[in-house]
């Protein structure tokens, strides 16, 4: 459910510090009638213009705090909210270039009432904010 | 004659605008309180952000709270989730998870619901080990009977009799109406054709689900048709839902304190067409029944792909149709 909301039009831009372009990010939202506990998303996988992004490249953030893929396999205590949009950034020096760029996400939860671990993905094309 | 049921509605019916914020908690409410359906059910962590794991707004509470209050409105249920997959790779252990339902046990009482929501897959062994601390919070923990489970599975009777035993009051069954599914839902078998699905093998599909022929059945003809994919999926569906009887809800009415209105499509006429509600509200009556209906619509993850999400109007045909069954005057009829 929610599949083509996963990917919000807003917020998907080139990653700036220092004056140095070190990745880019996008907001997400959770493809659930709930939220999750961070240790129960087990994967948030992107690909971009059909290159995998390697998941040791990803970090997630909401509210201020921010962690890898890993890390948020034992985080207990903080949540990726109903409807809330998460910054996903993706580390690359030098970003993307401007422009639409064709994004897919597929995010992996592990729902304890359920007799399987549902991926939910979703893919369309993104114009990179200048 | 008008019964004793009354309507509510669970707030996991405006999923699909809550989502993306289109609707406010007032509006929730002040939708609901106009169709009349003063019951209020959530999902806890769906409407409170930061709940279980993280601390819940206080602000937000007393907004509740003012709400119950402006719309005369009644906290029915906090439905919680127990993630007992916590920590990957091992399960979350025994204290911890009754633990973890006393958590929710409190955080009914603060919202000052009558009931908890236990997910059907939660051990008895948990909720009667936390059902002393309900009693004292003067809150029943309802295990939610959801297709494919019903109330002759072993898993269901291992409830009922563990109950029992445990002599507390404070443990009960919630049924969801979606497991008296009557007839293949259109708003399904619609999907799987947009996924792919040969319209012959999806009529299949649907007549024999009609003819309540067994999944495997199905499942082995649809692959003999040339099914694959989309279309074995659907067939699948066949093994998770099934026509069960509602007036096996009967024998366990003392134990059935909520009932999950759940529906996935209401035409203009006001029907349901998968679900039987006439023969359901005529079973509840029979029973005694002197709770809360409250509409749990589920239609909008089969058609959001193609279609315009209404959930507003969808909870309000439903809450036509029940006020109608019930017996309700019509407010429009005594206008006039």
């Amino acid at each position: 459910m929610f599949d083509k909301m996963m990917l919000c039009d807003e917020g998907f831009e080139n990653v700036v510090e220092n004056g140095e372009t070190t990745g880019f990010a996008l907001l997400a939202r959770l493809p659930y009638y709930r939220g999750l506990g961070l240790s129960m998303v087990e994967d948030i996988a992107l690909t971009i213009d059909g290159e995998q992004i390697r998941r040791e490249d990803v970090r997630f953030s909401v509210r201020g705090r921010s962690w890898t893929l890993d890390e948020m396999e034992t985080v207990y205590d903080d949540r990726w909210n109903f409807g809330e949009k998460a910054k996903v950034t993706v580390l690359r020096a030098g970003g993307l270039a401007q422009g639409g760029h064709e994004v897919e996400i597929a995010v992996r939860m592990r729902v304890s009432y359920l007799p399987f671990v549902p991926t939910t993905k979703t893919r369309r094309e993104l114009q990179l904010a200048a | 004659m008008s019964s004793d049921i009354k309507r509510g509605v669970s707030l996991y019916s405006f999923q699909h605008e809550t989502f993306q914020g289109k609707m406010s908690l007032e509006d929730c409410f002040r939708t609901c309180a106009e169709m009349g359906a003063l019951g209020i059910e959530i999902i806890g962590e769906q409407t409170f952000w930061g709940w279980p794991e993280a601390s819940v707004d206080e602000a937000r509470i007393e907004e509740w709270h003012a709400l119950i209050k402006k719309y005369g409105a009644t906290a029915v249920s906090h439905d919680f989730m127990l993630d007992y997959k916590r920590y990957k790779g091992r399960p979350m252990p025994f204290e911890e998870q009754v633990a973890s339902v006393k958590k929710d046990i409190d955080f009914g009482a603060r919202l000052g619901m009558k009931y908890i929501r236990a997910l059907v897959s939660i051990a008895p062994e948990v909720l009667v080990a936390a059902a002393p601390h309900a009693e004292e919070k003067n809150i029943k923990i309802l295990i939610e009977v959801h297709a494919p489970l019903h109330f002759d599975h072993p898993w269901i009777i291992r409830h009922a009799e563990a109950f029992d035993k445990s002599g507390s009051n404070a443990l009960g069954f919630l049924p969801d109406m979606g497991m008296f599914l009557f007839k293949f839902p259109p708003v399904w078998k619609e999907r799987f054709i947009r996924n792919g699905v040969p319209r012959n093998i999806a009529d299949y599909i649907g007549k024999a689900y009609e003819d309540r022929v067994l999944s495997e059945y199905v499942i082995l003809n649809v692959r003999e048709m040339g099914g694959e994919g989309p279309a074995l999926g659907m067939a699948e569906t066949l093994r998770h839902n099934a026509a069960f009887e509602p007036k096996r809800m009967l024998d366990y009415m003392h134990r059935i304190h909520n009932v999950h209105g759940k529906f996935y499509q209401m035409d203009e006429d006001l029907v349901e067409p998968s679900i039987p509600y006439d023969e359901i509200v005529r079973v509840l009556k029979q029973g005694g029944y002197k709770g809360y209906i409250c509409s749990e619509y589920e239609g909008n993850r089969w058609i959001e792909d193609a279609h315009e999400v209404d959930s507003v109007e969808q909870v309000r045909r439903q809450q036509e149709m029940l006020r109608g069954l019930l017996g309700e005057p019509n407010p429009a009829a005594l206008a006039a």
